[in-house]
């Protein structure tokens, strides 16, 4: 891999640059608020930066949410391979044994017959 | 030329499959790709109104119905049939092109039934022809997971089943048209409509069953069973208030476990979930907005739900690999499906220009409108979570991210032009709507490009886009892991199973502990009696005196004697 030829995101210059770009298009979204007269259904939509507001909150509550979400939901990946043995109680949520079987899986499907 | 119109949609399509079945190679191929285009032309020209139809019974049966509803679904699946079949033309297994054949025509065939058994009839269809697109993937986690789902989806038919009977005789006629939810039949057909619509808790076979089936079987099965589900639904149980909450349900709950899910295409089967939801919240509006918008987001979610299973079918199929923990990089070496797996993001996500956004906003519109808004704001919610998940997660996961050291190159070239048609419809739609809207069932007048709808939805997906950056450069994204996530299927695959094989062994212990304490009694009881009647000729005695026996043989001579004179 070593005289690979570089690609677009490998310079971590051209990442910067697209958030930067990114960054301006969100603070200009946010600014239009103001600018254009909006015609509004709702009276919540008269709040300021209402739809930025929620989606940036919706978004951090539903990855923080989720996230917590894995710590009672999180099993490992061949949980329902073993079946009609009853570890029912098996609490494997520790990330080591979710990644035990790592290479064992891979390939190990048909994938197209 | 009038009996060009009695040919019912579904006929091609099985002909078709009997074809495929008993040809090969280009030959096949091209009998397969001409069959949608032949079959969609002629439905183009089809009018409104009853095509054929004949008595059974006391009932009159009606194969094939056609209106505005049913046409606007029929369009959408002869796309997503002719998109499927090139998508799938390097795949050499009669078993695929004949179930995925057979599999199109029936749902053809349900949404053009007029009565209730008629669509029960394609109902089990749907899954009994299907259930081999799962199982050609010739696992034994594809042949597990096959037969759950055909286990669910037959009793969702059973359920339809019972349901149109009770409403024969409820209403001494099988036509289907608007049902609703009163009495027991209403009750029943909506529940075998819901499991296949995959509402709350009878979703599992959906997510349980998609990501196992083959890469070209995915694209299919998320064309036609739950867009079948959204049909039936809005044709029987349009403006009923339970369906708003419902639905509101599905566009929320799967977001949540298609952010930690790791399979990819599990991921889109969580997102299917969330799609359908729209529709289905749509649907219980009822108003003609609502109707409108239900009916063109599940037009347009066949099309680019469909782009983007090819994209991942495509990362599967070249890669052999379809968890997010093993991709990532793969921009470098397949930039094509890396652009069109975005324009099928951006149009889930409802982004302006694309098509998600022309129909999707009816749905948001309809809910504001009648006054839902605890509603409008779950929806709201879901959309930004869908544009996390689906717009950001799948492309992000598989194409960027870390560099996973995979250099697959882009897929073969039929695959290539099946994903570029769907990109274009997607585009196209979103540009221009109007197409899509002449086609739909009501005449609204809608405009989805007001300056203030398209800056809210903008700001709504750029500020999610944000929170994604902000939480991957703060480290708080959840890492992609191997995992399974336990979700309702857990109650049916492992607690019930667990619980009953315990009862039983409980069961199997005090039924043996009871044989053993009632013979160890009866053996007791044995030895006493015939301690008690030992030496004594009594009936109960083990052992008989020598005389008695004598006695009992002389008796018996006797009788003997006694009958010869008789009889003589």
């Amino acid at each position: 891999m070593e005289n690979e030829k570089k690609y677009f995101f490998d310079n971590p210059n051209n990442v910067k640059r697209l958030l930067h770009i990114f960054y301006g298009v969100c603070v200009l979204l946010f600014v239009l608020d103001f600018v254009i007269h909006r015609h509004v259904m709702h009276s919540w939509e008269n709040i300021w930066g209402f739809y930025p507001l929620y989606g940036f909150v919706g978004c951090v509550v539903l990855v923080l949410i989720a996230t917590w979400m894995r710590t009672f939901l999180m099993r490992s990946e061949d949980y329902y391979d073993n079946e009609g043995e009853a570890d029912i109680d098996e609490q494997s949520a520790s990330g080591d044994s979710t990644s035990k079987k790592h290479n064992t899986e891979v390939g190990g499907h048909d994938v197209d017959a | 030329m009038m009996w060009m119109l009695e040919i019912p949609p579904f006929l091609p399509f099985f002909i078709g499959a009997l074809i495929a079945a008993v040809t090969r190679g280009t030959v096949r191929n091209i009998i397969m790709v001409a069959i949608p285009i032949v079959s969609g032309l002629h439905l183009w020209m089809v009018p409104e109104g009853v095509h054929l139809q004949f008595a059974f019974l006391d009932y009159q049966l009606v194969p094939y119905r056609a209106d505005k509803l049913s046409m606007m679904f029929g369009y959408v699946f002869h796309i997503a049939a002719f998109i499927g079949v090139i998508y799938s033309l390097h795949v050499r297994d009669t078993m695929q092109q004949v179930a995925a054949m057979m599999y199109a025509g029936s749902g053809l065939g349900a949404i053009f039934a007029g009565d209730l058994l008629s669509l029960f009839v394609f109902w089990e269809l749907l899954a009994f022809t299907s259930v081999f697109l799962i199982w050609a993937r010739r696992t034994q986690r594809a042949y597990a997971a096959g037969m759950r789902y055909l286990i669910i989806q037959v009793l969702s038919g059973v359920i339809l089943l019972a349901g149109a009977l009770f409403y024969a005789a409820e209403n001494g006629t099988l036509e289907f048209g608007f049902i609703g939810l009163d009495g027991i039949a209403g009750w029943l057909i909506f529940i075998a409509f819901g499991i296949k619509c995959a509402f709350p808790i009878a979703h599992n076979w959906l997510t349980d069953a998609y990501p196992e089936a083959t890469v070209t079987g995915t694209v299919f099965l998320s064309a036609f069973t739950t867009k079948v589900a959204v049909y039936a639904l809005a044709r029987g149980y349009p403006g009923t208030e339970l369906l708003v909450y419902i639905g509101a349900a599905m566009t929320c709950f799967p977001i949540f476990f298609a952010v930690i899910e790791n399979d990819l295409r599990r991921v889109l089967a969580y997102s299917l979930i969330n799609q359908v939801g729209f529709m289905v919240v749509g649907i219980g509006i009822g108003t003609a907005l609502a109707i409108n918008g239900a009916v063109s987001h599940a037009f347009n979610d066949v099309i680019f739900k469909g782009l983007l299973f090819m994209t991942m079918g495509a990362v599967l199929h070249m890669t052999g690999r379809i968890n997010g923990s093993d991709l990532g990089g793969l921009y470098k070496t397949m930039p094509k499906t890396t652009v069109l797996c975005i324009v099928g993001a951006a149009s889930i996500s409802a982004f302006p220009l694309f098509s998600g956004f022309v129909s999707k906003s009816m749905v948001m519109s309809a809910a504001v409108e009648e006054g839902y808004d605890w509603i409008w704001l779950m929806l709201l919610f879901a959309s930004a979570g869908v544009f996390h998940h689906a717009g950001i997660k799948i492309p992000y996961f598989a194409f960027f991210a870390h560099d996973s050291g995979i250099r697959a190159s882009d897929p073969p070239n039929n695959m290539l032009l099946a994903m570029t048609i769907a990109a274009v419809l997607c585009v196209a739609i979103g540009v221009y709507p109007a197409a899509l809207y002449s086609l739909l069932p009501y005449d609204t007048g809608y405009n989805p490009y007001d300056a203030t709808h398209v800056l809210a939805q903008t700001q709504l997906l750029f500020f999610s886009a944000l929170a994604f950056v902000w939480l991957n450069l703060k480290g708080l994204y959840p890492p992609e892991l191997r995992s399974t996530n336990l979700d309702f299927d857990w109650i049916y695959r492992r607690l019930a199973p667990v619980a009953l094989q315990k009862t039983f062994a409980v069961i199997w212990l005090t039924d043996e502990a009871l044989r053993q304490a009632f013979l160890a009694r009866f053996d007791l009881c044995l030895a006493f009696i015939s301690r008690r009647h030992e030496g004594v000729s009594g009936l109960l005695s083990r052992t008989y005196p020598v005389g008695s026996m004598v006695m009992w043989v002389s008796v018996i001579l006797a009788a003997y004697l006694f009958l010869s004179f008789i009889t003589h």
